[in-house]
């Protein structure tokens, strides 16, 4: 097992490469370019991929709670973003109070 | 309580403006051209107009941050660190739930750079805007560490119509702002998570996905990363109980190279026709 900052460490490199590269490049390449598609792609994938194991399956305290308080949390914020003209604001407020107000008496 | 006192802002906000999402908030206001007097009066300005609704986006998210560190039971110079260093919230984000489940250092090195690879063409979009001749290259190195989405949205409608030597000023106010206030965000949230009643903390913790899962469901246009979403969303928790360690980084190149194919075929581009029309009508 590695420490900690070693993992912040070369994700802060693996980073920093991103913005440099673009440094250099910027006025070589235009944005418009097949493989900005591509990685556009992966990373909403790979994104989308966490954010539903966050919700899911996730680590830490939250692993505690039970699946369905959890679902009905996120239902809550995509309800309501839905509601309210996707308002990214409205949505993340109602579904963290929404936690909130399921786990009160039980945790 | 500081998370919840942003949140009730950006309620504020969001109820004001209906019609602009938190993220577009800040691209409404009208662009006055090259309206600082110095340079110098163009990094205050642009500090200034980075600590209003931007600041308090990330603030909130880096806040979630911090929580979520605390809660892996790393120590806040792990999250401080991180957020000095890297400065990109999914990127940290994977990069901490990857190492906490164990995850060889090359998987997670892969995903972070896959992540954050979007800082690249930001860069490359942004940077041409601030050049000129006489400031010396390190510069535009420099500066790039202080390009991330919201300082991006925030600058880019700006640059064009400030005078030139002004924009690297403006860029560096706004960047700095930003960046100087996600440290005390990071430190605010670990603290918090240990400090409130659980259930605050767990609603803290649960603020980055729900943020990132509403931030990706704003923008539903492009046909291509709608199929992205929904590929990772199935293929994220199949390959997680097949592969733990990789299944991350195969989410994405899996999905995201299969949503990227279908996009550029002939059948993904008459999907695109099709879903652009509803989409548009439904707006």
């Amino acid at each position: 097992m590695y420490s900690p900052f070693v993992a912040i460490s070369l994700a802060a490199i693996a980073t920093y490469a991103a913005r440099a590269a673009g440094a250099y490049l910027s006025g070589k390449i235009g944005t418009e370019s097949a493989v900005i598609d591509w990685i556009t792609c992966v990373t909403y994938a790979l994104l989308a991929g966490l954010v539903v194991r966050m919700i899911w399956m996730p680590i830490g305290a939250l692993a505690a709670t039970p699946d369905w308080m959890r679902f009905v949390a996120a239902g809550t914020g995509l309800a309501v973003f839905i509601i309210a003209r996707k308002s990214v604001g409205v949505g993340v407020l109602s579904g963290s109070l929404m936690l909130i107000a399921l786990t009160w008496r039980s945790f | 309580m500081i998370s919840v006192e942003v949140l009730s802002v950006a309620l504020h906000y969001a109820v004001v403006l209906p019609k602009c999402s938190l993220i577009m908030t800040h691209t409404s206001s009208p662009a006055k051209p090259s309206a600082f007097s110095t340079p110098p009066a163009a990094f205050w300005g642009g500090a200034r107009e980075a600590a209003r609704v931007p600041m308090m986006v990330m603030g909130a998210s880096f806040v979630g941050f911090g929580s979520m560190i605390h809660d892996l039971d790393w120590s806040v110079w792990h999250a401080l660190f991180s957020t000095l260093s890297t400065w990109a919230l999914p990127g940290q984000i994977a990069m901490a739930e990857m190492a906490y489940t164990g995850a060889p250092l090359m998987a997670v090195v892969l995903a972070v750079g896959f992540i954050n690879a979007r800082l690249l063409p930001l860069a490359v979009s942004l940077l041409p805007h601030v050049r000129r001749p006489g400031v010396a290259v390190w510069t535009y190195y420099a500066v790039a560490m202080l390009i991330a989405a919201t300082s991006w949205v925030g600058t880019m409608r700006r640059l064009p119509d400030l005078r030139q030597d002004q924009r690297l000023h403006y860029l560096t106010g706004y960047g700095l702002a930003l960046y100087l206030s996600t440290p005390f965000a990071t430190v605010i949230g670990y603290y918090l998570a240990g400090q409130v009643p659980l259930p605050i903390t767990l609603a803290l913790v649960f603020l980055n996905p729900l943020y990132f899962m509403l931030l990706f469901l704003f923008d539903l246009h492009n046909a291509a990363k709608v199929l992205s979403l929904v590929f990772g969303a199935v293929l994220g928790p199949v390959l997680y109980q097949i592969a733990p360690d990789w299944s991350l980084i195969a989410t994405g190149l899996v999905g995201g190279t299969a949503a990227w194919w279908i996009g550029r075929s002939p059948w993904g581009r008459r999907l695109q026709g099709a879903w652009l029309k509803r989409a548009v009508r439904h707006d």
